[in-house]
């Protein structure tokens, strides 16, 4: 794909927060996932290009890091944390259900590019188990029936709100700009905190 | 007298507690505005006399780090708060920075002041999409207000899901643009970090903590915590508990005081064993409840405070199936720049499967020791020690159970006994 001039402007916004320009590799790389989805060749050699660097020195960073996809992934990208503590209170039985229903193994995608399911790491949201992400948004306190309704909403293309996040759901490539340090507008919406979070507060407010 | 102290937390149950209103109308940049018309060896003095110790897990004392920048160098200096938080368990950053990310920033700025740095990063973990919103607003608007820009500024920088980056040097690594490896240490990062300029590398809850003690003086904070301990900090409790979530507390509080309070171990079920401070810490049991959750208190009993992440499991979870877990997270999170640590845990997972699925034998719990001895101690960073903690302290209290897999021919244990949904659902 051709960037246009406004997409060039806006990586180089980007270049231009850091002292020094190869700092600006990593949100470069969600900015250009943010575009097409994956870090794209073309992707990688405009910003070796931008960065004065070898490709090959801008897809070393591009393949340590697991959230940068070199290949298209669904319009939401469903994890399911599969760490001991989630994996132990019903993150295994959520993961193997959803790779059943959606009829795809880690990693995959649906044939019709909605929905791609891979198992996480931990999520910093244990009081919150088992969690579910999609778009790396929070859904807390899954099981396996909530977290099928979950991804059949999304293949209807009404994917259900996150439970501690914006009032809706956006795309995969809506939120990797987000990461690329894109302000969308949304941070007022949504919860400030979920009632985990607030537990020892609520007890300290009753004199415990 | 009540055992919990929110101070963080104090504002969480605000609607709005995120924004730069409500935390204006706490006093939000007042401790800033305090600070900066102080000398900064001053407020890096106030900060030692509080007893501030580093809240990511090792516990080093924050005025201490700080005093360690050379002053008068005439060398960019640079802060970089570690928000990567990603250690199996801890998950107290997160909801800090959704609810109020604004008492980071001022943190940030009363940090650059002392350490006489112009600019901080925010390093954050990339899987957090709408904490990095919650972020980046508070930034601008902290620019708008006019906090930031005039002789300080911060940059978020945004992670890409790699646990090594928690580490602060893979992190520094991370922020320069490289893949995230950690460095030899010394030079350590207060004389050569970032672009290796002297760089000050904390903790967010480290940071968060400081503009409370400005703003109330290092006696008010010495008044909390124990004799070497001080303080209030975040235990985040989640597992097999009738109530999981987050208690500040000054620090010496108990597990088992922090159960009695929020309703125990989850109704039927006894407590079998739990982490203090994550995944890398060695595990506890039933044994340690009165233990101090201080950082002395944890390391007498043989563990570590780390970052208190209370990961509580019942005698329903198996203990092999847990530690194997934790290991193949090593092995796929190992950097693989050290060998002991790249080649060790991936010998460890092959070993702990075989003993999970009841086809190895009792010669392998040795093997296992051995190799959690061969890569302790041996890599750059604190991540294959990290690996072996589980390990070791799983054998300790649990060799019967390990064996039980070998007469039994497999796991004895039924998975779905230990899920949320208990068959209902499974």
């Amino acid at each position: 794909m051709a960037y246009t001039p406004d997409q060039l402007q806006v990586m180089d916004a980007i270049i231009k927060r850091y002292p020094r320009s190869r700092s600006a590799i990593m949100p470069l790389l969600h900015y250009v996932q943010s575009l097409a989805g994956y870090v794209t060749n073309e992707g990688i050699e405009l910003i070796a290009k931008l960065l004065t660097l070898e490709t090959a020195e801008v897809s070393a960073v591009a393949t340590f890091y697991t959230q940068y996809k070199r290949k298209p992934v669904g319009e939401y990208h469903v994890g399911v944390c599969t760490n001991t503590l989630c994996a132990v209170m019903g993150g295994d039985a959520i993961f193997a259900a959803l790779k059943d229903h959606l009829g795809v193994e880690n990693d995959g995608v649906t044939a019709d590019g909605k929905v791609s399911l891979e198992h996480i790491e931990c999520n910093a949201a244990c009081d919150y188990a088992p969690v579910v992400m999609a778009n790396w948004e929070f859904y807390d306190n899954q099981d396996v029936s909530s977290a099928k309704e979950l991804v059949d909403s999304m293949r209807k293309g009404t994917p259900k709100p996150p439970t501690r996040g914006p009032n809706s759901l956006g795309t995969w490539k809506e939120a990797s700009a987000v990461l690329a340090g894109i302000n969308d507008g949304k941070a007022g919406e949504g919860l400030q905190a979920g009632g985990p979070t607030l537990l020892g507060l609520n007890l300290s407010k009753e004199g415990k | 007298m009540t055992k919990l102290a929110p101070v963080l937390s104090a504002h969480w149950d605000e609607k709005d507690s995120f924004t730069i209103a409500a935390y204006t109308r706490h006093g939000g940049y007042k401790a800033s505005a305090k600070a900066l018309a102080m000398d900064p060896d001053a407020v890096i003095q106030l900060v030692k006399d509080s007893g501030l110790r580093g809240r990511g897990g090792a516990g080093f004392p924050t005025g201490m780090k700080w005093g360690f920048i050379p002053q008068g160098d005439e060398k960019d200096h640079y802060l970089v708060v570690n928000a990567d938080e990603s250690e199996p368990g801890t998950c107290k950053d997160t909801p800090l920075l959704m609810a109020n990310p604004h008492v980071l920033i001022e943190g940030c700025i009363i940090a650059c002041h002392a350490i006489r740095a112009k600019q901080a990063f925010i390093y954050i973990r990339g899987e957090v999409t709408h904490v990095v919103r919650r972020v980046n607003q508070a930034i601008e608007d902290a620019y708008t207000a006019g906090h930031l820009g005039k002789g300080i500024d911060i940059v978020l920088h945004v992670g890409a899901g790699a646990y090594i980056c928690g580490e602060e040097t893979a992190l520094l690594d991370s922020l320069e643009g490289f893949r995230g490896q950690p460095r030899l240490r010394p030079p350590f990062p207060a004389i050569a970090g970032l672009y290796a300029r002297p760089t000050v590398v904390n903790n967010v809850e480290s940071i968060a903590s400081v503009p409370a003690i400005i703003a109330n003086g290092a006696e008010w904070y010495q008044g909390m915590g124990t004799e070497k301990s001080k303080g209030t900090t975040l235990y985040s409790l989640s597992g097999h508990v009738t109530n999981p979530g987050q208690f500040e507390a000054p620090l010496g509080i108990t597990l088992r005081e922090i159960l009695e309070l929020s309703g125990g171990v989850r109704a039927g079920h006894k407590l079998k064993f739990w982490t203090p401070g994550g995944s890398s810490t060695p595990l506890f049991t039933d044994e340690h409840l009165d233990t101090p959750l201080d950082y002395e208190g944890v390391a007498a009993a043989g563990s570590m405070l780390g970052t208190k992440a209370l990961q509580i499991f019942d005698e329903t979870t198996c203990v092999v199936r847990a530690v194997l877990r934790w290991t193949e997270f090593y092995k796929h999170e190992s950097c693989g720049k050290c060998t002991p640590c790249r080649e060790g845990t991936w010998w460890l997972v092959q070993i702990l499967r075989d003993l999970e699925n009841g086809v190895g034998t009792e010669d392998d719990l040795a093997k296992l020791l051995d190799l959690c001895d061969n890569i302790m101690g041996r890599s750059f960073c604190a991540l294959g020690d990290g690996a072996t903690s589980p390990i070791t302290s799983s054998i300790k209290y649990f060799r019967d159970e390990y064996i039980a897999h070998l007469t039994n021919g497999g796991c004895p244990f039924d998975p779905v006994k230990s899920t949320l949904f208990s068959g209902a659902n499974a």
